[in-house]
């Protein structure tokens, strides 16, 4: 073991914090009290704490590659974990002590990982197990989570609260199943979904506003227009490189919103379009005393009016759209379409030479998502009453990508698992929430590095041989 | 010629004022004819302001204009080097390029009040140690993002490096605002006054000194670059593994070094292109790399990515375009002018202005 060599990587991980700390973290700009202009104050002890955790981080996962190392580090850094929570330091030092934390953690769950498996078989196999429960929690959770999810408007524990945030996650997991066919199957990054969701948000309202039009009239246009939309921005930039796609469509979400924000007379500005037209049920308003020649919901079903009885109906409107999006999915991807898609996200030259048009199979790929979103943001119109250009920034498109890219491209179980985490159990969280965005690049940067098809990465094959023994393993 | 104009616009001037003269005195006739010619008068003053805009003042108002996009453009192309030299190297778009600038203003405004605080006063020592702080400290944020997020991904998939770097991108803006706060970061002029031209008309031209410093900064550092480039052993590794990285790799060139100096290097032009903004707009908040990045890249791909001139005249493009596009259609959409530009580059010239055709090989 050559100590030197050891001191001097986590000296220089440690250098490297110092640079990268002083300036940043050792000097906040802070506002002049009572006056013009910014002051610093300094924060050098933050500084120094993060060059010594960094120091003695980098050591223990340098340390963790000799195995007589192994288990002394992890009784260390677990009990650091699990110890400093009760020190009651992060009522000074809240931010500190939980990095100290969240680290020791990291190492300790590396040293438990690498001391137990004494084979020391990682790769291949360890995908292929990871690949199987996957495969199983495909298999097995499905039909249970949409049975929950059906039952679920229904439970004691079911506040209004929680319902909406059911309908929260829902719409989330929509978008993700949408942008799951451009991102997941095609390959294509697309980093302004929330355009196409835009789209379909001011096409539902304004169609509704000036035609009156019904919510279920206007669903479909709602699709049309985004689809539309992503055909005429999918043309141009999908003969070329992905990378073109991705930044093009990052300045078309752009685009999108400064329109919506200066195009008063068309959106309303940054004052947005309110009183968008709620949905019916069946032709039926959700309202205590519906307009003259109308039946509402209540009276029909000779029950009290609640104000209930909308927010259930539109938990169970988005997870029928949302059922939609992946039965539409899972159905598409067996078509010679959706294998195309594949072929295309994995070689594209050798699609080429099998005679695959390669721009009009990404451009129904890109134009089919585009129309989920626009479903979506139909949805989300009637759902809130109200949109703004600020519901459609830059940040919902991360948000949809990181739900897809964690769950794992192309995974539709993923997808739902990371909706439930980013977007259900932050709203729990509600102090951590600056947290939210910092935890959500770290991740995507982390799952890229270590699991880069996602957490739960399993794809069944498209297509099963009738009888694969047969056909000469 | 430069006579021949301004005598040309002088006997613009007289037509005009003798127009000008002519309208108003229609207005003030109108408006003794009777009380209700609101709307004449209201349509006569238009015409006048139309004609100062459209008429005489215009020369001095294109200059203008050319100055400003000329400084903006400067600094739009010292942001697309960075994309355009990683581009060239290992073929991936650094999302998170745009933020290592803003981390570059955020360093830059930090030491200046910091050596306020020491009671640096003399500027031009004031702006070297800025100038080489911000360079030290953004290249270390360069280097740092390289290693973390691009690095391990060689040779993974293809959308991976994407990804992580827009996941960099998001958690370096999330990290600036943590640490440093939402609100916007303003700071005082530190290098005021300038040349003024054509002051006896209505419109008079401005060129700040600091417009001067850093269009003068801006060919300084294009020209050492060029030459760190075409002269030195690190420019010719750089050249190297751009045509082949695994060929490189064979004849002795480090090629995990080369890649992070070539982030290095990047980072370095843009914490220049942040003091510069600092210096010229007085004010930065932690988003500001979202907007100039899309517009950085967009000048890269104007230019050819893969060709440094091509960035540099790509950011002079796109800096003249936003000038003159908020100048005579709107500012509301200098931005969406932008993007189009980005869409049609990419529809009729993908390989840019200078750039060589890409060739995907199998």
């Amino acid at each position: 073991m050559d100590v030197r060599a050891l001191l001097k990587d986590a000296g220089l991980a440690a250098f490297v914090t110092f640079m990268l700390a002083l300036p940043m973290i050792g000097f906040q700009t802070v506002d002049v009290s009572g006056g013009v202009g910014i002051t610093v104050v300094t924060r050098f002890g933050d500084v120094a704490i993060s060059v010594v955790l960094v120091f003695f981080g980098r050591l223990a996962l340098s340390l963790l590659q000799q195995s007589n190392w192994r288990l002394p580090l992890l009784a260390l850094s677990a009990g650091i974990a699990l110890g400093l929570p009760l020190l009651k330091t992060q009522a000074h030092y809240p931010v500190i002590t939980w990095l100290t934390v969240i680290a020791s953690a990291v190492i300790a769950i590396r040293a438990a990982w690498l001391t137990f498996d004494v084979s020391g078989v990682v790769g291949r196999d360890e995908s292929n197990r990871m690949g199987d429960a996957a495969a199983f929690v495909g298999r097995w959770f499905g039909p249970v989570f949409v049975v929950f999810a059906l039952i679920f408007p229904f439970l004691p524990t079911t506040s209004r609260y929680v319902l909406d945030l059911g309908i929260l996650v829902l719409t989330y997991v929509m978008l993700g199943w949408g942008l799951n066919v451009v991102v997941g199957l095609a390959g294509l990054l697309d980093l302004g979904y929330v355009a196409f969701y835009a789209v379909g948000a001011y096409s539902y309202a304004i169609i509704a506003r000036d035609f009156g039009l019904t919510f279920w009239a206007c669903l479909p246009l709602a699709g049309l227009f985004a689809a539309f939309f992503g055909v005429i921005l999918g043309f141009p930039v999908l003969r070329l490189r992905g990378d073109y796609l991705a930044i093009v469509t990052l300045g078309f979400g752009e685009i999108i919103r400064i329109v919506l924000l200066n195009w008063t007379s068309f959106s309303g500005g940054p004052n947005g379009i309110s009183g968008v037209p709620r949905p019916s049920f069946l032709g039926m308003p959700f309202h205590p005393n519906p307009p003259e020649g109308t039946t509402s919901f209540h009276q029909f079903f000779n029950i009290d009016f609640s104000a209930e009885h909308r927010i259930v109906f539109l938990y169970y409107l988005i997870l029928v759209l949302a059922l939609v999006t992946n039965f539409f999915t899972l159905r598409i991807r067996r078509l010679p379409i959706g294998r195309a898609w594949e072929a295309l996200r994995e070689d594209e030259i050798a699609c080429r030479a099998l005679g695959i048009n390669p721009t009009n199979t990404k451009l129904t790929a890109f134009a089919i998502g585009a129309m989920f979103a626009g479903f979506a943001g139909a949805f989300f119109a009637t759902r809130q009453g109200f949109i703004s250009p600020e519901s459609f920034s830059f940040i919902e498109s991360a948000v949809i990508l990181a739900i897809v890219v964690l769950g794992g491209m192309g995974s539709q179980i993923g997808v739902v698992l990371a909706a439930i985490l980013l977007i259900g159990i932050p709203e729990f969280f509600r102090e951590l929430a600056q947290f939210r965005m910092l935890a959500f690049g770290a991740a995507m940067v982390g799952i890229m590095i270590w699991r880069p098809r996602g957490l739960l990465a399993h794809r069944d094959p498209s297509i099963r041989l009738a009888d694969s023994a047969g056909a000469g393993r | 010629m430069r006579i021949g104009n301004k005598a040309s616009a002088g006997g613009g001037r007289w037509l005009l004022r003798a127009c000008l003269r002519c309208l108003l005195r229609d207005r003030f006739r109108g408006a003794e004819r009777s009380g209700n010619t609101t709307g004449l008068a209201q349509q006569a003053e238009d015409r006048s302001e139309a004609t100062v805009l459209g008429g005489v003042e215009a020369l001095e108002y294109f200059l203008q204009q050319l100055i400003n996009g000329v400084t903006l453009g400067a600094i739009y192309g010292l942001i697309a080097i960075g994309y355009t030299m990683v581009y060239g190297i290992i073929g991936m778009i650094n999302f998170a390029h745009g933020e290592v600038y803003m981390i570059g203003a955020f360093i830059s405004i930090i030491t200046f009040i910091v050596l306020g605080l020491i009671g640096v006063t003399f500027i031009p020592l004031a702006l070297m140690v800025v100038l080489l702080s911000a360079m030290v400290f953004t290249a270390a944020y360069g280097w740092t993002v390289e290693r973390v997020a691009y690095g391990p991904l060689r040779g993974s998939f293809r959308l991976a490096p994407l990804i992580s770097a827009i996941g960099m991108s998001l958690f370096l803006q999330n990290y600036v605002q943590l640490v440093q706060g939402a609100r916007v970061k303003p700071m005082q002029p530190v290098i005021t006054g300038g040349f003024e031209f054509f002051q006896g008309g209505g419109f008079t031209v401005r060129l700040s000194y600091i417009q001067i410093i850093i269009v003068l900064l801006t060919t300084a550092l294009m020209i050492g670059f060029t030459m760190l480039i075409q002269r030195t052993a690190l420019g010719r590794a750089q050249r190297a593994c751009e045509q082949d990285m695994g060929m490189a790799a064979l004849v002795g060139v480090d090629v995990n070094r080369t890649i992070s100096l070539t982030f290095v290097m990047g980072a370095m032009l843009a914490a220049v292109a942040g003091m510069m903004v600092t210096l010229y707009y007085g004010v930065i908040d932690f988003f500001i790399g979202f907007l100039a990045g899309v517009k950085a890249f967009t000048a890269a791909v104007l230019g050819g990515i893969g060709s440094l001139p091509g960035a540099m005249l790509g950011g002079l493009l796109i800096g003249l375009i936003e000038a003159f596009w908020s100048a005579y259609f709107s500012v509301e959409y200098k931005d969406v002018a932008v993007f189009v530009i980005l869409v049609l580059t990419l529809i009729f010239k993908p390989t840019g202005l200078l750039g060589k055709p890409d060739i995907e090989k199998v």
